[in-house]
């Protein structure tokens, strides 16, 4: 029971760091109808933009705020001089351009501070059971989606990103700037794929130390439905759980195999994600 | 993209200097489907054995990459390219392949090559079917993210069973060089890419048969407007299904090919990095077309050392050199979709164009 | 329609055809001639003042965070012996190829250097799954494959691989001595093994469970590719487990101890070789207790009293000679990062392949280095004896054991000592290396 318990905390917490990177990942789609797949990048400039802002000011929070700003400005900028002429071609050329900003970043990265470890620090104490920087991850990323969820659903930007995105011609000529809701949908998602590198990230950072991480986003992602924030917090946990639940009784060998069994389990029942709205689809 | 892949290529070998003969294009053309593509995979044959016995070791073994390489390759073009969808996990496939190559040889030593291969093939696709029957009602990114997972997700399979697949050290095998009426003419590793690639030629003759024959119709029709392909009496989940198999075919019969060259199968040989990099050459290669598999395989193998050996020629400190070819490799990505979203095959037909109507 | 389908299957049957055709010319697949042994009388890479030597290692990917400094400790200490004058009038021409600890690339790359660079001789390859997919190839070509760089015990084959000189003490003579040191120190203790799934946590437990068994009360292991030890760390908690004996690398073993920190949980620590880089531990937990609002302890804190088993010099070793002589050397020819045991590992290497270049003598061909490796006498700046003779090619035989005190500073707390991987006894050992200006290793 006891190892239950423990099992049980530690995917809650790894979970919500998946939650926040689906939830990314799901406003993109929202916004674009793409999969980011340079999210990890942007994780990844945004902590390694606080491993050196920290130390220069003396201030975890200092670093934090810098990371958020330098994340979100990069996502915004990829998406307006990198992706946007690209991406409208097909899905498979958006796949591939982020691609290739992700070889970028983590080669970037490898350039400028090596492809040594670094350690990388919690915004608050980690010792204990559920300790205050778990809490933190679990508060801040339940705190984004209910954000999200309201901007969505009850902002005109939410609307209007939401028409930029499914309806491209009909809402310009509404006068919605579509571009413009392009980049801020990019900019929101990079602004959480950097909340999520600060949680994710410690306590070791290196050029690769989101890819598996940012997996797992994708299968929480895919798992909850791309369509809906809620969707990827639930889906977020649920691998969080289930990873915790099958590496602590059965070994950890099995966390990956676990994530794959919960993606084909769950996509054979429904096939757009547990929380996906039943589209009327044309077959 | 509506022109079939396969029809550029046919063009390709007799557009050289003798195109000015209209006669034996059109006798080319009559020829049935099988047979072209037959004939030209004994032309491929024939130009790697000639290119084989003027370079060395180092260059087989490259050229044997490339052969299997590019099969895999062509394989997932058939299934991205044919039937639109997108499969980030086609590692995992040459994964199966080549942990089946690596146990049959390690345990049945006794067993040809040529029937080791035909039972990576049966493996892989037993594979596919499973993966292809498991996706097929998945569509765009659910179809990406499961393929994802797919990739990262089996070599676990290998630290679970390590006993029987060596965990994170794999299998290593050794496999026969040339038969002895062949020794002093070849070295192993000539004869190794010799095998590979007359292998290699065989299946790519079968994915053009195939991509050019009433299936590979299809799978376009399915990719065009799926609702559409159901509309006019299209199977859309079987043919999607069958996609799934033949590019798992493909995909494994190419691992098969690189444990009999290398002699190892790893989890850190097909890792995620693998299937992402076997997508991102595809399409910097050219999708829709087989030689735009060939440039993918040539920039698999090739362009990392090309880049290196560019980087190395600067002094730079430690950390920029080894990174820098990383970042040159995303930038050309980038490049080359933005300016020609056909790949290398796009620029080169376009040059070829240019020529054909300057001389006109 | 039909037609295509028939012409489809013809085309079928042709390949199939084509297949029985290959299937008739070949015998087994896995049925491998023996050969001939490689000719080494030659000088392949050898010029009248310079010598190529080659390696694989992982410099871009996610192992070239634990090993990218290996090379550059190497690099640095060819550097000095060049600027000295080389080795008989020859300058070491060192060649570091990326392989991303991908054994496909170090096939490329191994075979590069062999063809394409003409290297002498292969320098401490990294890896066992990268370097088991090159040591046959290295040994038919007749190249000396010396220090590969892992502690799988495959490398000690002199029948299957004569050219291959192991480095590293394999991990179950490092168990032996570590399971002999519980047993005496920490008697009746309850112990918990955490270990790497792979050959390193097997053969480690081979070699512990030699000397420990009743007192073990939990066993577990981790991926490399998974960096989360939560659930590990908690069931040595609820076994109670006193010791805890980690055969990981340094990012596990640092994880494991925060992992503890954050359940309240103090065992005591014992890490061999392989994790037990404190230089390394302490940068990493260093910058994680930095500027961060966690009421945590200082990173000397987690690693006050870690008890670690080693044959190298060590860099928080403040008597050492040979340490204070590498980080002079790193001081002037390295790339300006922090001198950590890591990079000391390449430094160790580079010396003692100097060395055995040295006796080899100025008439330089591959059969004088083989015949050099087998006679030398090892005097540094390994710590404890070195293997390469008389069919024994398993490099460093034993370990000494230190404790890390906050501050710092580690304190030998028991000799080095030898043994071999089987049930032989461990023995004391009275072996002292030469120091820096005493040892001969560059002209």
């Amino acid at each position: 029971m006891d190892r239950f318990v423990d099992l049980t905390l530690s995917g809650l917490a790894s979970g919500a760091i998946y939650a926040a990177l689906a939830l990314s990942l799901v406003i993109i789609y929202q916004a674009t109808r793409l999969v980011n797949f340079a999210q990890p990048a942007m994780a990844l400039v945004a902590v390694y933009t606080a491993a050196t802002v920290a130390p220069l000011t003396g201030s975890y929070w200092i670093g934090f705020i810098a990371a958020l700003t330098v994340g979100t400005a990069v996502g915004a900028l990829a998406e307006r001089f990198i992706v946007r002429p690209i991406a409208r071609t097909s899905q498979l050329n958006a796949i591939i351009v982020t691609l290739g900003l992700l070889l970028i970043a983590q080669g970037g990265v490898g350039m400028i501070w090596g492809n040594q470890q670094h350690g990388f620090g919690y915004a608050f104490d980690y010792v204990g059971r559920l300790s205050p920087a778990d809490v933190f991850a679990l508060v801040s990323v339940g705190t984004v989606a209910v954000l999200l969820f309201c901007v969505y659903r009850f902002t005109p930007l939410g609307l209007q990103m939401r028409a930029a995105a499914f309806r491209p011609e009909a809402a310009r000529l509404s006068g919605v700037k579509v571009g413009l809701m392009l980049t801020a949908g990019w900019a929101f998602s990079a602004l959480i794929a950097a909340l999520a590198g600060m949680l994710a990230g410690p306590p070791f950072i290196s050029p690769n130390v989101f890819d598996i991480v940012f997996v797992y986003g994708i299968t929480a992602a895919v798992v909850g439905g791309l369509d809906s924030p809620f969707g990827a917090i639930i889906g977020g946990l649920l691998v969080g759980l289930g990873m915790s639940y099958v590496s602590g009784y059965a070994g950890p060998e099995l966390a990956t195999l676990t994530a794959l069994a919960l993606v084909v389990l769950v996509l054979s029942v429904r096939p757009d994600g547990i929380l996906s709205r039943p589209t009327a689809r044309k077959v | 993209m509506s022109t079939s892949a396969t029809e550029r290529e046919q063009r390709a070998p007799v557009s050289g200097p003798a195109s000015t003969a209209r006669s034996p294009r059109e006798r080319w053309r009559a020829l049935p489907s099988p047979l072209r593509h037959l004939l030209l995979a004994a032309l491929a044959l024939v130009v790697v054995t000639g290119l084989l016995l003027v370079t060395g070791d180092l260059t087989a073994l490259r050229f044997a990459a490339v052969g299997y390489t590019m099969l895999s390759i062509a394989g997932l073009q058939l299934l991205v390219g044919g039937s639109g969808q997108v499969s980030l996990g086609h590692g995992a496939f040459m994964m199966i392949g080549a942990y089946t190559m690596a146990l049959l040889v390690g345990n049945l030593p006794m067993l040809p090559l040529s029937a080791n291969l035909v039972l990576v093939v049966v493996v892989a696709t037993v594979a596919g079917v499973l993966v292809g029957a498991a996706t097929a009602r998945l569509h765009g990114p659910y179809l990406a993210g499961a393929t994802l997972i797919l990739a990262v997700g089996l070599p676990g399979l290998t630290h679970r069973y390590h006993e029987f697949l060596g965990g994170s050290n794999g299998l290593t095998v050794r496999t026969a060089g040339a038969p002895p009426f062949l020794q002093g003419l070849l070295s192993a590793s000539e004869w190794k890419a010799l095998v590979v690639w007359t292998t290699v030629v065989i299946g790519l003759a079968v994915l053009a048969t195939v991509s050019t024959g009433r299936l590979g119709r299809r799978m376009r029709a399915i990719r065009d407007d799926e609702t559409a392909a159901a509309m006019s009496g299209i199977p859309v989940g079987a043919t999607k299904v069958v996609a799934f198999v033949i590019a798992s075919a493909a995909g494994g019969l190419a691992g098969g090919l690189q444990v009999y060259v290398l002699g190892t199968a790893t989890p850190s040989i097909f890792t995620l990095a693998l299937s992402l990099t076997l997508l991102a050459a595809l399409v910097l290669g050219g999708i829709g077309s087989m030689w735009g598999a060939l440039w993918a395989a040539l920039a698999v193998v090739y362009l990392e050392i090309w880049l290196s050996d560019a980087v190395r020629a600067f002094s730079l400190s430690r950390d920029v050199e080894n990174n820098l070819p990383i970042v040159l490799f995303g930038v050309l990505l980038i490049l080359v979709l933005r300016f020609q979203p056909l790949g290398f095959h796009g620029i080169l037909q376009r040059l070829g164009a240019r020529l054909r109507s300057g001389r006109h | 329609m039909r037609t295509t389908t028939i012409t489809a299957r013809r085309g079928t049957l042709a390949a199939a055809l084509a297949l029985t055709l290959a299937a008739t010319a070949c015998t087994g697949a896995g049925e491998v001639a023996e050969q001939d042994g490689p000719d080494l009388s030659v000088s392949t890479g050898v010029t009248d003042d310079a010598v190529v030597i080659g390696t694989h290692q992982p410099l871009t990917g996610p192992a070239a965070a634990g090993y990218a400094s290996i090379s550059r400790g190497t690099a640095a200490v060819f550097d000095h012996i060049n600027e000295q004058g080389g080795i008989h009038g020859r300058q070491i021409d060192y060649r570091v190829e990326d392989d991303g600890y991908d054994p496909a690339r170090t096939i490329d790359v191994t075979r590069k250097l062999v063809i394409e660079d003409e290297i002498f001789a292969m320098l401490g390859g990294l890896g066992t799954p990268t370097h088991g997919g090159v040591v046959d190839y290295l040994n038919e070509e007749g190249v000396p494959d010396v220090f590969p760089a892992s502690g799988a015990l495959a490398w000690n084959n002199t029948e299957e691989h004569p050219l291959t000189y192991g480095w590293q003490v394999d991990y179950t003579k490092e168990a032996k001595i570590q399971g002999e040191y519980i047993t005496e120190n920490f008697p009746d203790q309850a112990v918990g093994y955490l270990y790497q799934n792979d050959d390193v946590g097997e053969n480690s437990q081979e070699g512990l469970d030699q000397y420990l068994t009743d007192e073990v009360v939990a066993r577990e292991h981790y991926e490399s590719e998974a960096p989360d030890l939560s659930s590990q760390m908690a069931e040595f908690k609820r076994s109670e487990a006193e010791v805890i004996v980690c055969s990981c690398i340094p990012a596990f073993v640092a994880l494991g101890m925060l992992e503890a920190a954050s359940i309240d949980y103090q065992p005591q620590w014992v890490v061999s070789s392989i994790g037990g880089d404190t230089a390394t531990l302490q940068g990493l937990l260093a910058q994680f207790t930095k500027d961060t609002d966690a009421e945590g302890v200082p990173a000397d804190a987690f690693l006050d009293g870690l008890i670690i088993t080693g044959y190298m010099p060590r860099v928080e070793d403040p008597d050492d000679e040979w340490a204070a002589f590498f980080a002079d050397i790193y001081e002037e020819y390295g790339e300006g990062d922090t001198l950590t045991n890591t990079h000391l590992y390449g430094m160790t290497q580079a010396v003692m392949f100097a060395q055995v270049l040295m006796s080899a003598g100025p008439d330089l061909t591959r059969q004088a280095l083989i015949d050099a490796l087998e006679a030398q006498e090892w005097q540094g700046p390994g710590a404890v004896p070195f293997s390469s003779s008389d069919g024994d090619h398993g490099g460093h035989q034993g370990a000494y054991v230190v404790q890390y005190n906050e501050g710092g500073e580690t304190e030998m707390i028991q000799g080095a000592r030898v043994t071999d991987r089987d049930g032989g006894l461990i023995e004391e050992s009275d072996y002292e290396p030469l120091s820096p200006e005493e040892l001969v290793f560059h002209d």
